[in-house]
């Protein structure tokens, strides 16, 4: 085992990360699409999404169904359940859908432009996650595609250049709609940038570097109150003294950079039809769906590495997850059973629905809360073999097995450090969404005003304040 | 580009934004948290499998009443197609060779697709041949010949057996105009 790690390891390790990389990103958008789709219904007091229906054998039946075929009795039921799962399906579908439909290109258009514009759009997208770091180490390999010197530099520079692709599809589409619409994204962007790229300097200034996973990694150590107290989590940029309004001021930039609401003005579709998309249809118009979303959990990714400690899990350091390691994942494995019953026990009930009331009894729709409580029951019989695995010292015996005394601590590290950044990341792409179907549209004027006349000032004002603080505490505290 | 003039000047906290941001954001999350607590809050119908139930005074598809002795009420009087706004009801009348004294509608059609609902022709009918008592919204068809009900397919509406009454009376069958059997089984 060893000797095979010695000469592959670090090949399988840069493939992992490369793949993870864009998976990540390309895993989360059709559940932030999802989740767009809920959560605005939710807003406004609808249900949302929840019929299309994906028709499998149902496992649960399969007793009674071989019981029913070892007797011969003809069957008086469909052994099928019909997954909805609450909606996801849709997303399934509406990505058929687009890859099915006539893809029209206008007469009219700069082929080769209008061609490579989503294309630029899409890429763009998944490139910027290359230097977020996703976990500190795995057997000494770093978790980052690419740990470069420049990484906030590079996230500043790949942003801007995803509006060329906005701006390339509004040029080339020779279209008055789709013009307007490029030409306020980079106006937009043009005037975004610059608080963006200033309220990201308080980070740099306090981490003293440039790089992603350097900035992540200062925020992972200890909280040092003024060399008094010490807290063993939480030394969060955003919980610095000018932390704060550094992350307001890049949060509501990465709106604008990533075209959302409420300064979605390149596709304001009450004045510009479609905007910079106007033109485009079937999947060339799903690559621009997709890199508005991509954006949106790459804007949310640096956001939560910036400024809430990026894969830090609170109050659990790297070493202390080595340390400790499988009493760890012995206490999550007993921690997830009760959570995984609660859903089961959720699941179960929705069985009591006026729905199911109303539909005829062998609808296969019947099937899925049963359907849902037994994987919600897998779930957390799951957890409590993890649960047993972990206080058996399973990962201690694995790395003995293995021959590499950190591969078990690594893996859960890896595992947790995962977690949390999925967990931050879908609570700022929550936030995205949440403001969206919250606040109507900037008009032009105001989007301008707002830019240059308030948030510009304020991440120029902020920057002093917090390299004078840094200044202060390093002569006074240090 | 001239701007209107606010109405009053904003106070601190509203020309700053965020704190009216946080507030609406606050509305709008405290609905998705109920919303997520409670899935039968929402007023919506899941159309197809649930349907809504309408108001006993609700005025649907048209359907034509008969006698005892299986005849058409209808005396082809031509009130209806007089007051129809519009013009949607088309009779031809002929006289009855069993009882030289009567007319009847040789044939009645109604143009859905031109009716408006109005039920002026229910509160014209002098014989109470024609009512809208039937609650049927689900008025449609594959092409446009379809959409003239005719005279049988009025009068047979309520036996039980058309989809469009058996949706309409699935769960109510009590509320049922007379005609609707309501043995008949549920469908999906």
């Amino acid at each position: 085992m060893s000797e095979f790690w010695d000469s592959w390891g670090g090949w399988i390790v840069v493939l992992l990360r490369c793949v993870f990389s864009v998976a990540f990103v390309m895993q989360i958008v059709p559940v932030l699409i999802w989740g767009e789709r809920k959560g605005a219904a939710y807003v406004q007091d609808r249900p949302g999404p929840n019929r299309a229906p994906v028709d499998i054998p149902n496992p649960l039946d399969i007793p009674r169904l071989l019981g029913d075929v070892l007797a011969g009795r003809p069957l008086k039921y469909k052994p099928v359940v019909s997954l909805r799962a609450a909606g996801l399906v849709h997303t399934l579908n509406d990505v058929v859908k687009l890859a099915f439909k006539e893809d029209i290109t206008p007469n009219h258009v700069e082929k080769f432009y209008w061609t490579i514009a989503p294309v630029i759009a899409m890429t763009i997208a998944l490139c910027t996650f290359s230097v977020v770091p996703f976990g500190d180490t795995l057997l000494g390999y770093k978790l980052q595609v690419s740990d470069m010197d420049g990484g906030l530099l590079f996230v500043l520079a790949m942003t801007s250049l995803g509006v060329y692709g906005i701006m390339l599809a509004g040029w080339a589409s020779n279209n008055k709609f789709s013009l307007l619409g490029g030409l306020r994204s980079s106006a937009q962007m043009v005037s975004y940038e610059l608080a963006m790229g200033l309220s990201a300097v308080v980070v740099f200034l306090q981490a003293g570097s440039v790089s992603l996973s350097d900035i992540a990694a200062m925020q992972a150590q200890p909280l040092d109150i003024l060399g008094v107290v010490q807290i063993p989590a939480l030394n969060w940029t955003v919980f610095s003294p000018f932390g704060f309004l550094a992350f307001v001021l890049f949060f509501v930039s990465a709106f604008a950079e990533t075209n959302r609401t409420p300064f979605d003005l390149p596709e304001g579709e009450a004045e510009l039809v479609g905007g910079y998309h106007t033109e485009y249809s079937s999947f060339r118009f799903a690559l621009f769906f997709m890199a508005e979303y991509a954006n949106m959990v790459v804007a949310s990714s640096v956001t939560a590495t910036l400024f809430f400690g990026g894969y830090d899990v609170p109050f659990l350091s790297g070493e202390t997850i080595r340390a400790n390691a499988d009493l760890i994942l012995g206490v999550l494995g007993v921690a997830g059973i009760p959570a995984f019953l609660t859903f089961a026990v959720i699941a179960w009930k929705r069985q009591g629905r006026p729905f199911y009331a109303a539909i005829p009894k062998d609808d296969p729709r019947q099937n899925e809360p049963k359907f849902f409580t037994a994987v919600w029951l897998g779930a957390a019989g799951a957890h409590a073999a993890l649960a047993a695995v972990g206080f058996m010292g399973g990962l201690t015996a694995l790395s003995t097995w293995a021959e590499m005394p950190a591969l078990g601590g690594d893996l859960l590290a890896l595992v947790l450090h995962v977690t949390c950044l999925i967990v931050k990341v879908l609570m700022f792409c929550w936030v995205f969404i949440w403001v969206r179907w919250t606040l109507p549209r900037f008009r032009y004027d105001q989007l301008m005003n707002l830019g240059w006349r308030y948030m510009l000032p304020t991440a120029l004002v902020n920057v002093f304040l917090a390299a004078g603080w840094i200044i202060v505490r390093h002569e006074l505290f240090a | 580009m001239a701007l209107p003039k606010p109405d009053k000047k904003l106070t601190f906290s509203e020309s700053s934004y965020l704190i009216e941001v946080v507030k609406g954001m606050a509305l709008t999350m405290g609905h998705v948290i109920k919303n997520i607590l409670d899935q039968d809050r929402f007023r919506c119908v899941e159309y197809p499998d649930v349907r809504k139930e309408m108001a006993p005074r609700y005025r649907g598809a048209h359907r034509l009443m008969v006698r005892p002795d299986g005849k058409v009420k209808c005396v082809a009087c031509m009130c209806c197609p007089t007051v129809c706004p519009a013009k949607c009801i088309n009779i031809v009348a002929a006289e009855d060779p069993n009882d030289p004294a009567e007319k009847f509608p040789l044939s009645f059609d109604i143009d859905m697709l031109r009716c408006i609902f109005c039920g002026f022709c229910v509160e014209a009918c002098p014989k109470d041949a024609i009512r809208m008592d039937t609650r049927i919204y689900e008025i449609n068809a594959y092409n446009r010949q379809d959409m003239i009900h005719s005279k049988t397919y009025m009068v047979n509406l309520m036996d039980g057996q058309k989809p469009e009454a058996r949706h309409a009376y699935r769960d109510s069958s009590a509320s049922a105009p007379a005609g609707y059997s309501s043995d008949e089984p549920p469908v999906a």
